[in-house]
């Protein structure tokens, strides 16, 4: 019987698990800024995706049209993207949670609209290619160096490096943000807005500075994203990501940086395993069951444990 | 003393009580954009391209409104943002697909059927997750992050159960009706006649019958409603019936217009939906209605100036606009914002 036969290859083939640690890597950056914005400080941004196409696009467009330095875009476009972020933010932070939540999305939607039309600019569907020699030479030397220690072969082994140090660069910055005097302003607008509001914190501006770090931290996921398939196109920033990011999120738990490390290789492993399991279906109606398990875990998580694997009761504020 | 100083705070005077009239009066506003820009376009672009692409607004402004009434229902009458109902859509619109192509009835029985599996899954959903929820007092995110689970297993159910290839409903796209030197396609013209027949009976409904009245209370002040002896159980089932019916419809009419199918048509369409109900004043029925058909109207006319891709994001930008400028849409009031 082939009806559920697991073929073990999958575990011990380790080409396969770096292909998901990066996956997993740039999902746990992408969420560790919606974890700021919604764990800590209560605001619904549903536009991640949209600032991760921002970063993207701007990175791609400085190296290849303007003949900017990789490594001078990385940050330049970072900074756009925090831009983006105040922009959005300016008229969007002045609504009710649910509205930010649907103009967040639409943001985003319009960001991928203008990506998949304005074709001079982006490339359009066919995509922005050539944005990354400056990583892949770098990349290679990385692997000749590890090839001396016995580690060559890996052609992603550099990527899944840089994406795992970016990830715990950005944990410990943010855990020292969230918790020094400003972080604690962030909690207690969280918990009250109006109480911080009495004690004299310009609540607008703290939520403001906290949409855009994310809108950075967003950017910085997307170019692990895009340096994995080395090109960009408007597919890879559809609000399915947003939505993944939130899955990541819910499942590590709120208000916990590490938890939205683990939620991302959970959900990774899970949805990159199931490749591996010979069900008798073809390809796309596995694919299609993915999503579904995605979904239940979604509607049974919010349920019956709202607060994730390692999120604390106490501080999730999930109410308008 | 001139009569030229003395009479000029009068002007001012009749000037600031013409612009409070006006502030006070948002719909009118509206109505004088869109005539201004109606005018506009017919001077630059010329009589007959605008009035067919009025028309084809007024089309795709029919199962614009549809769609969005319902979405609209729910929000006023449980708070809830529901990220799945555009997967309600593309749920009607296969279940049209599967009785009409696969099992072969006429697609106005099927149309039938869809709109009633339609509603019954929207009961169903309210049975096993909203209504529990609201028990538990579920938080905001808490109830979105349900919807987008939800869409997830409908929308990928469907995919698993019929594949991504686009399906074709077995509609005549292609004869079509001339009048004036305008055309519409024979089936248009069906979905635009039904769909204004279903949002009139609609209207109708929630402005005279006690039972649309009972609703529009609970969407007002759901607690309110309770303490005056509203049933809420049994008219929260009703809006469901109707919040997920017309969406059923609004996907069998959308995808008779256009012919052909696809498990996403639903997640494309949710956000103009949102620009609809949001433009219309969240919560309001009236406001979704005449939302979905300015937002209908306002893509097509975009066509007549930028590439027609550019289209459907003519509503996130009405989306973003009023809420900008008028945050709680024509129809809303301040408070709910």
């Amino acid at each position: 019987m082939s009806v559920l036969a697991v073929t073990f290859d999958a575990f011990t083939n380790v080409e396969f698990w770096i292909g998901v640690g990066v996956l997993a890597g740039a999902y746990a950056i992408f969420a560790l800024g919606l974890q700021l914005n919604v764990g800590y400080t209560g605001i619904v941004n549903f536009g991640q995706a949209g600032f991760m196409a921002i970063g993207a696009y701007a990175m791609g467009i400085l190296v290849v049209d303007h003949g900017v330095s990789f490594w001078l875009a990385l940050p330049l476009a970072t900074l756009i993207a925090m831009a983006a972020g105040v922009l959005i933010g300016l008229p969007a932070l002045r609504l009710r949670s649910d509205y930010f939540a649907i103009v967040t999305i639409a943001f985003a939607e319009m960001i991928r609209y203008t990506a998949q039309n304005a074709r001079e600019l982006t490339g359009g569907n066919q995509g922005l290619l050539g944005f990354d020699d400056d990583w892949v030479e770098f990349s290679i030397e990385v692997q000749d160096s590890l090839a001396s220690v016995g580690l060559g072969d890996q052609f992603l082994l550099p990527l899944l490096l840089a994406v795992w140090t970016t990830l715990l660069v950005l944990t410990v910055l943010l855990r020292r943000v969230t918790n020094s005097p400003w972080g604690r302003v962030l909690r207690a607008i969280r918990e009250d807005e109006d109480a911080a509001r009495a004690l004299g914190k310009n609540v607008f501006a703290y939520k403001l500075q906290s949409l855009a770090i994310a809108a950075g931290v967003g950017a910085i996921s997307g170019y692990f994203l895009v340096l994995n398939l080395a090109f960009i196109n408007p597919q890879q920033f559809e609000p399915l990501v947003t939505f993944l990011g939130y899955a990541v999120l819910v499942l590590g738990g709120l208000a916990s940086y590490v938890g939205v490390i683990i939620g991302a290789v959970i959900l990774w492993t899970l949805l990159e395993a199931t490749r591996f399991i010979d069900l008798p279906l073809s390809a796309e109606k596995v694919a299609s069951l993915r999503f579904i398990i995605v979904g239940l875990i979604l509607i049974l998580l919010m349920a019956f444990r709202p607060q994730g694997i390692l999120g604390k009761k106490e501080e999730m504020v999930l109410g308008d | 003393m001139d009569a030229g100083t003395s009479s000029r705070p009068a002007v001012d005077a009749s000037h600031r009580r013409a612009l409070r009239y006006l502030a006070q009066r948002p719909p009118l506003v509206v109505a004088l954009i869109m005539l201004v820009a109606l005018l506009a376009l017919v001077i630059t672009e010329g009589l007959q391209p605008t009035a067919q692409r009025t028309v084809n607004g007024f089309v795709s402004g029919s199962y614009f409104a549809l769609g969005a009434v319902g979405l609209t229902l729910v929000y006023g009458t449980l708070k809830l943002v529901n990220f799945a109902h555009g997967d309600f859509l593309t749920f009607g619109a296969y279940i049209a697909f599967l009785f009409s192509v696969s099992v072969g009835l006429p697609l106005i029985v099927a149309a039938a059927i869809a709109v009633a599996a339609t509603a019954l899954l929207g009961v169903g959903t309210e049975r096993v997750m909203w209504r529990p929820m609201r028990e538990r007092k579920a938080g905001l995110l808490q109830l979105l992050l349900m919807t987008i689970g939800l869409a997830f297993v409908l929308r990928n159910s469907i995919q698993f159960v019929a594949g991504t290839q686009p399906r074709t409903l077995d509609v005549d796209v292609e004869s079509s009706v001339a009048f004036l030197g305008l055309r519409i396609g024979r089936t248009e013209l069906i979905v635009v006649a039904i769909g204004f027949a279903v949002l009139v009976g609609i209207a109708m409904m929630l402005r005279s019958t006690s039972l649309g009245k009972q609703m529009r209370a609970l969407s007002d002040d759901f607690d309110l409603a309770s303490v005056t002896g509203i049933d809420t159980d049994r008219i929260v089932t009703v809006t469901w019936i109707f919040a997920a019916g017309s969406a059923g419809l609004a996907g069998v009419l959308y995808t008779s217009a256009i012919g052909t199918l696809t498990p996403n048509i639903g997640f494309f369409l949710l956000l103009s939906l949102f620009a609809a109900v949001i433009l219309g004043g969240i919560g309001n029925a009236y406001g979704a209605l005449a939302g979905g058909l300015i937002i209908g109207l306002a893509q097509e006319w975009s066509t007549l100036l930028v590439d027609a891709r550019w289209k459907v994001a003519v509503g996130f930008i009405v989306l973003i606009l009023v809420l900008i400028v008028r945050p709680q849409g024509l129809f809303g009031r301040e408070r709910t914002v």
